[in-house]
């Protein structure tokens, strides 16, 4: 079978999968629940209970109506005891409701879906997707009804599985794949319906050639002709929706632009397994599959956890650490956020939460050494940046240079800090450069607009004193 | 929860990081210049041939470490840089250069090739051949004494045989002589100059071992195979133009040594992979241009030199990114 594989940098870091074989089970559901009310990028969401009200499983407690949003459920029944701020994985606090597990495990009415995709129009299915709460699960949270949802003048040819679970430790997507197969391509093949994309591919990393097999013999199985199940080279960070498309497709996603631009749509298997549930079974996004590994927990697995379970909870059910904790990551190693305290939950887009001890210090040691131009930062780098260069111009406070050496397109994978011989901090220089161009875009953007709309403003007063002068002209005349 | 048990640190992404560390990285090419070296020792005798090597190491290893005093940094002696840099200086000497000579140019080479610029990484020319070049203006004729090989075995140096080293012969006398020193046969003359069987510096005259080393370096991705590919590939098609014999052309003088250990310092080298294929060729031809017009028979030690100026022009040809359909032309980096 080919190898698809992206052509520029990459590496390939040990995997450490020690999860792999452990399926999912389920966690008990944790006697309070912190749920963020915003867990997607996009608009956030306001509350729509308040303090008090009991709440059953399913039903819906934040909603928005913006277009980019996803709405939030309960996810036990219970007590809203509070709503207040509290830690969220991204390092800062969010709104969240706090409830009380009655834990007598109620639902909102009973879930319905859809009889059968041929009878359904795209337009109920979107919905449906819209409705369950559905984001990107792979740790974007990019809300999915709207992914599926281009301007009416794009036309997608094809949508890609993406099975290509690159970060160490992680084997999330590999149990979705080896234990929900039959989802995954119901998931697949509701997206192609509703973007009448002709092709459906699933793209997975030959380091899980039974996942490949499993989902082969699936779709042939049901003989499916129009999806395609194909093996993509082990590397990181083959994941990458952009690197993904490179691979698969040999096409390359035009700057600022997203993948439709180029007729696809990426969609990471979790996720198609949600949106399966979520339209067949009119199940809403309450609960999700995660890895839990790294040396400071004593049982790693993969478990199947309620969103707004604390890490705390997750500790005490999985029996404990094992040694001191130094280093809590959400996500994985390469991209994952450190955290400072237990008490984040989990939330939509979590797909791992590692645990280290003190060898994680020289895991990834904090000392700098100058920078030898090896120039390996510059080889390895997946987009074709200098990292060297961008992060010198940082450290020398020059931003236009960081701009000019294209910041702003880095993907943040964690690839240069990762060969750097002299452990230097690059994506973490880079990744600020690019936020201080982000922002400083924005507030040139806001600049001009609030501008053109007083020069607007004056132009209106301006006609309309003109206006009334004809008319005094009028009555005069 | 057990307040003990949990000490969190932050710090941003990766959190993981490869092995790879300075000292890894020069210990590797410390051990891909094994083979040549004990080559140099086979060759010209393991008595003052090592002492030059051994001298040149120590005196690189030292003025590293006083470079650290003096200009108030860490020490940096044990990212085995300036051993590599000691080592390397010494593999470029005459066997018989004397002692003092060596320790001379080990200091050159760390303190004005490389701590005057700010130690590792700010370099911008090969601090080695910032050595070589000092000793080859300050003492021309050590420079230029070449023992035949099997001839210098212990201390003192002077029993050695002389001669010339091939480059020189065909400068002097033409290709046809020193054909004649290999019972006029291309084949033999392959093979010595491919073994290492002639006369020269220390560590250049094996040519078969450098190629070993080189290769171990570019298969653990250590050095990357543009810059010795273009630089070796230039010398020879351009050697073929200007009608000098191809292979032996490739095969004689430092050319290996100087295409796979000098030309690929990190310092002084280009950082973008299209900037090192055009480094490469840049250094073959200005290499062949001196070997036939320029004074000297070598031109591999100016060549990299010159060319060492030229390194922020090349890391102008920058990869282009992913998304960006073609390279912008950029006016100032
Ligand atoms: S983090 Fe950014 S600059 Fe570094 S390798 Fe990844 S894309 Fe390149
Ligand atoms: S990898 Fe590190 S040492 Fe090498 S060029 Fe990049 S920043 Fe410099």
């Amino acid at each position: 079978m080919k190898e698809f594989t992206f052509k520029t940098g990459g590496v390939y870091p040990e995997e450490n999968k020690m999860t792999k074989d452990s399926p999912f089970v389920p966690l008990t559901p944790p006697a309070i629940a912190v749920i963020p009310l915003s867990q997607h990028i996009g608009a956030p969401n306001t509350p729509i209970i308040k303090v008090g009200d009991r709440v059953k499983i399913g039903q819906v407690i934040g909603s928005a109506n913006a277009f980019v949003s996803a709405p939030v459920h309960a996810t036990i029944s219970g007590e809203v005891v509070a709503m207040e701020l509290r830690p969220f994985p991204l390092g800062t606090k969010v709104q969240s409701v706090i409830i009380k597990n009655d834990f007598k495990e109620e639902w909102v009415g009973d879930l319905k879906g859809i009889k059968s995709l041929e009878s359904s129009s795209k337009e109920d299915l979107i919905k449906n997707i819209r409705d369950k709460g559905i984001v990107g699960m792979g740790g974007a949270t990019f809300p999915t009804a709207v992914k599926l949802s281009p301007p009416k003048d794009k036309v997608i040819d094809v949508v890609i599985a993406n099975g290509a679970e690159c970060e160490p430790y992680l084997t999330t997507d590999y149990r979705v794949m080896m234990e929900y197969s039959e989802k995954i391509i119901n998931g697949l093949l509701i997206e192609m319906k509703i973007t009448e994309a002709k092709h459906g591919i699933i793209a997975i990393e030959t380091n899980k050639k039974d996942a490949v097999l499993l989902l082969e013999e699936n779709v042939k199985k049901r003989r499916i002709d129009n999806i395609e199940v194909i093996l993509v080279k082990t590397k990181y960070p083959q994941g990458g929706e952009k690197q993904l498309i490179k691979a698969v497709l040999g096409k390359e996603v035009p700057v600022g632009e997203l993948p439709l631009e180029v007729g696809a749509i990426v969609q990471n298997v979790g996720t198609l397994k949600a949106v399966s549930e979520a339209v067949f079974e009119g199940k809403p996004l309450i609960e999700r599959g995660v890895t839990v590994s790294g040396s400071a927990i004593k049982r790693p697995g993969n478990y199947t956890i309620r969103i707004g379970t604390t890490v705390t909870d997750i500790i005490q059910q999985t029996g404990g650490l094992t040694k001191k904790l130094r280093k809590l990551i959400f996500g994985g190693p390469m991209m994952g956020i450190a955290q400072s305290t237990l008490e984040v939950p989990v939330t939509k887009g979590t797909s791992g939460i590692l645990f280290f001890g003190e060898e994680v210090l020289e895991m990834a040691p904090q000392d700098e050494m100058p920078c030898i131009r090896c120039s390996r930062c510059v080889d390895w780098c997946p987009i074709g940046l200098m990292p060297l260069l961008i992060d010198h111009a940082w450290r020398r406070e020059d931003i236009k240079l960081t701009e000019t050496l294209n910041a702003t397109d880095c993907i943040e994978c964690g690839v240069c800090s990762y060969v750097c011989p002299s452990k230097r901090h690059l994506t973490e220089n880079v990744r600020n450069a690019k936020q201080k161009i982000l922002k400083q875009r924005k507030i040139e953007a806001a600049k001009k607009a609030a501008f053109e709309k007083i020069k607007a403003l004056k132009e209106k007063k301006a006609q309309e004193a003109e206006e009334k002068l004809g008319e005094g002209e009028k009555v005069n005349g | 929860m057990d307040e003990n048990l949990v000490d969190l640190i932050v710090t941003s992404s990766p959190h993981i990081r490869d092995k790879a560390k300075v000292s890894l990285i020069m210990r590797g090419v410390l051990i891909a210049l094994m083979p040549a070296t004990i080559a140099g020792l086979y060759f010209f005798g393991v008595g003052h041939t090592l002492g030059v090597i051994i001298v040149s190491i120590l005196s690189a290893v030292v003025a590293e470490y006083l470079s650290c005093l003096i200009f108030r940094t860490k020490a940096t002696v044990y990212d085995l840089s300036a051993a590599v840099t000691g080592l390397l200086l010494a593999l470029t000497l005459p066997p018989s250069s004397p002692y003092w000579m060596v320790a001379v140019g080990a200091f050159v080479a760390i303190i004005l090739g490389k701590w005057i610029f700010g130690g590792i990484g700010s370099n911008p020319f090969n601090p080695a051949l910032v050595g070589r070049a000092f000793l080859m203006i300050s003492w021309p004729t050590y420079m230029t004494i070449w023992v035949k090989p099997f001839t210098q075995s212990v201390f003192p140096p002077t029993s050695a045989i002389t001669t010339a080293t091939p480059l020189n012969i065909i400068k002097l006398k033409g290709f046809s002589e020193l054909l004649t020193m290999f019972d006029g046969s291309r084949l033999i003359m392959y093979k010595s100059l491919f073994l290492g069987n002639v006369a020269g510096s220390i560590g250049e005259t094996s040519a078969l071992l450098l190629l070993i080393g080189g290769i171990v370096l570019i298969a653990k991705k250590i050095i990357d195979w543009r810059i010795p590919a273009g630089f070796i590939g230039t010398v020879f098609i351009l050697s073929a133009v200007f009608n000098r014999d191809p292979i032996f052309s490739i095969l004689s003088g430092g050319l290996f040594l100087g295409a796979f250990f000098m030309a690929t310092d990190y310092s002084s080298s280009p950082i973008t992979v299209k900037g090192r294929l055009w480094y490469g060729i840049s250094l073959g031809v200005l290499t062949v241009i001196f070997r036939q017009f320029g004074a000297s028979p070598e031109g591999i030690m100016f060549s990299i030199l010159i060319m060492n100026c030229f390194v922020p022009f090349f890391d102008k040809m920058l990869p282009r990114v992913y998304g960006h359909l073609a390279l912008k032309r950029r006016t100032s980096i």
